[in-house]
């Protein structure tokens, strides 16, 4: 009967959606491992290239934990935590912003446009310099900023469900007022702290220590998991909200646990790191236009995330005369791609 | 021939907040067949369509599926066997055709499970029964109004469901491409056995491509059966508020609704007219 012929098709159209298939993961394949490599390479080259020139196999004996003559604390305790750090961060700032970015269909709707980020940073200047915290106080104080911020901006933005513009428009207000916030507290903070202070406000590496990168490291390993068990329903939610439920979907649930994730990634980076500027924001749309659409962009957007970070700072630490922090270079990068995008999104309504 | 789903709906009430849309409703929705929801703006069809997919908790009342309630069922395990297609999906952005057929799949699959050669063979048909195979690669934002519904039909396909529920979806179609959806429909229930239900705006193209006609007013089925039964100008009247004129249809021999309204009116017709109107 021709329900049969029905279920079964063609084999030539079998052929195309199958070969269509293939190539776009192949395309994806390629693009991840690219990616995979310059990650390394630019990891060799933090390690590597400075003020003073360690050949690789210096810095390996430092990695293998050997006594090397002044490699040892230039790359072991200067360089080799600065740069795990901008992986790891690198990492969570993607995977947190085209986590919120795919969940509220905008690429406007990234952590550090929407305040989740500044909150953060401003309790985490807060605790260092008003409370005179250090360590675990500080990610305790940012964590808790983080979801603090995301929970007032998500309340204020509902109203029968929660859109996207709204959400947006009144994250950007929350960030306005928190950044204010941390200027007020650097303003009381002595003038001795101005590199430090820095920080809160675009995002550092400088003096990054392995307390902090361990932090981080146990942060992503606890939530990156969370993320990739929801990757798939998170990638239903681009279709509407209706048509994820119609195909078995827990759009609440689904949401509530990457909000968990994401808000927890960027808040333990941020304490971390401060602010990186716009690092969220623009991971995510870039992973896409590398990977093409249709795929899940968590893992592009973290490897594209890290990379940003590794070549950001070592631009900033050594491309020009002075060094900037990596935020400043991050930030320069991102703001004209931010105008862009508002331009086309205002004109488009497009996704991510 | 697949095995036929019983969905029903018993005492149902919905509502938003404080509004009440659907109130005591009582629906059974033939197996095998194709069924037509008609009512006024605003008197809750696609509400009813919505909760009878598990969007939408009762406030009282139940849909049941197989003697089963549809609310208390897992998600995926009801999206496998009844399909929704909502009014207004939206594509993601430079999404291909395949991948978004391809998303149809979503409740056959596991967390980590990989795509596999029945996921390819179930876009693949999908794309063949929905005359969409030369898209394939395309972007779906390029495509045309009825191009993109027949691919959104093709992702309702590809989760191969027995039972498929419809927003709406020939609106924003140009008459060709609302016939051309409505013909693909009837041959996916003609083919597959599949039971379709959808919520159409156009009385006449729904009394003629139904078997089952379901007209809904205050919130309660007014009234249901064969189209030619159901499509009365009585009904019209109570359902729409509207007078009208219903003659047989000389293309498909099913009722056909003409509107009579108050201007460009032949004498015969305005003749008919009840006494309030005249």
């Amino acid at each position: 009967m021709s329900t049969t012929a029905l279920r079964t098709p063609d084999a030539t159209t079998l052929a195309t959606v199958t070969l269509g298939r293939r190539r776009r993961n192949r395309r994806r394949l390629v693009v991840l491992s690219v990616l995979s490599v310059l990650i390394v390479v630019m990891v060799a080259v933090s390690l590597m290239v400075g003020r003073t020139f360690y050949p690789p196999m210096d810095v390996l004996r430092v990695i293998m934990g050997q006594e090397v003559q002044g490699a040892s604390f230039t790359v072991g305790r200067l360089r080799l935590p600065r740069t795990v750090m901008a992986v790891l961060a690198g990492a969570c700032f993607g995977l947190g912003g085209v986590t919120f970015q795919t969940m509220l269909r905008n690429p406007l709707a990234s952590p550090d446009i929407i305040g989740i980020s500044t909150g953060a940073s401003t309790a985490a200047a807060f605790a260092i310099i008003t409370l005179g915290l250090s360590g675990t106080g500080v990610s305790a104080f940012a964590i808790g900023a983080g979801l603090g911020v995301a929970m007032l901006v998500y309340l204020l933005a509902y109203k029968d469900g929660v859109s996207g513009i709204r959400l947006i428009l009144i994250g950007i207000g929350i960030a306005a007022m928190m950044q204010s916030a941390t200027s007020y507290v650097l303003s009381t903070a002595g003038q001795w702290d101005l590199q430090e202070a820095l920080r809160w406000l675009t995002g550092s590496l400088n003096g990054m220590r392995w307390p902090s990168v361990v932090l981080v490291a146990v942060i992503m390993i606890l939530f990156v998991p969370l993320l990739s068990v929801v990757a798939k329903d998170l990638n239903m939610l681009q279709l509407g909200d209706d048509t994820a439920s119609a195909l078995g979907v827990r759009v609440d649930r689904t949401r509530l646990l990457v909000v968990i994730a994401a808000v927890g990634l960027i808040a333990f980076a941020t304490s971390a790191t401060g602010p990186i500027a716009f690092l969220a924001f623009l991971a995510g749309p870039i992973a896409v236009r590398l990977v093409g659409p249709g795929s899940s962009m968590l893992l592009p957007a973290a490897l594209v995330g890290a990379l940003l970070v590794l070549i950001a700072d070592f631009c900033g630490q050594y491309a020009l005369g002075t060094r900037f922090p990596v935020g400043v270079v991050t930030g320069v990068l991102g703001a004209p791609y931010l105008i862009y995008l508002i331009i086309r999104t205002n004109r488009t309504g497009g996704a991510l | 021939m697949t095995t036929e789903h019983l969905l029903k709906a018993e005492n149902l009430s919905l509502g938003y907040k404080e509004r009440t849309v659907i109130e005591g409703l009582e629906l059974t929705v033939t197996p095998g067949k194709v069924t037509a929801i008609v009512g006024a703006n605003a008197c809750g069809k696609s509400t009813l369509l919505r909760s009878m997919s598990r969007l939408l908790s009762p406030r009282k009342g139940q849909v049941l599926l197989d003697g089963k309630e549809v609310h208390k069922t897992a998600a995926k395990e009801l999206a496998r066997t009844l399909g929704l297609l909502p009014q207004s999906p939206i594509a993601p952005e430079g999404i291909t055709v395949t991948d978004l057929v391809g998303r149809g799949r979503h409740p056959h699959q596991g967390v980590f499970s990989r795509w596999s050669a029945q996921d390819d063979a179930a876009v693949a048909s999908a794309l063949e029964a929905t005359h969409t195979v030369e898209l394939a690669d395309r972007a779906v934002d390029e495509l045309s109004g009825g191009q993109r519904q027949r691919v959104w039909i093709a992702m309702a396909l590809a989760q191969e469901t027995d039972l498929l529920l419809l927003d709406e979806p020939t609106t924003f179609l140009d008459v060709q491409h609302q016939v051309e959806v409505l013909d693909l429909l009837t041959d996916l229930n003609r083919s597959r056995g599949t039971t379709v239900v959808m919520v159409l705006h156009d009385l006449n193209l729904a009394a003629r491509y139904c078997d089952q006609l379901i007209a809904i007013a205050d919130g309660k089925v007014h009234a249901a059966g064969d189209p030619a039964d159901v499509l009365t100008e009585d009904m019209v009247r109570a359902v729409f508020g509207l007078d009208s004129k219903v003659i047989t249809d000389p293309t498909s021999g099913g009722p056909l609704m003409l509107p009579i309204g108050r201007h460009h009116m032949v004498a015969s017709a305005a003749g008919e007219l009840p006494e309030h109107r005249s």
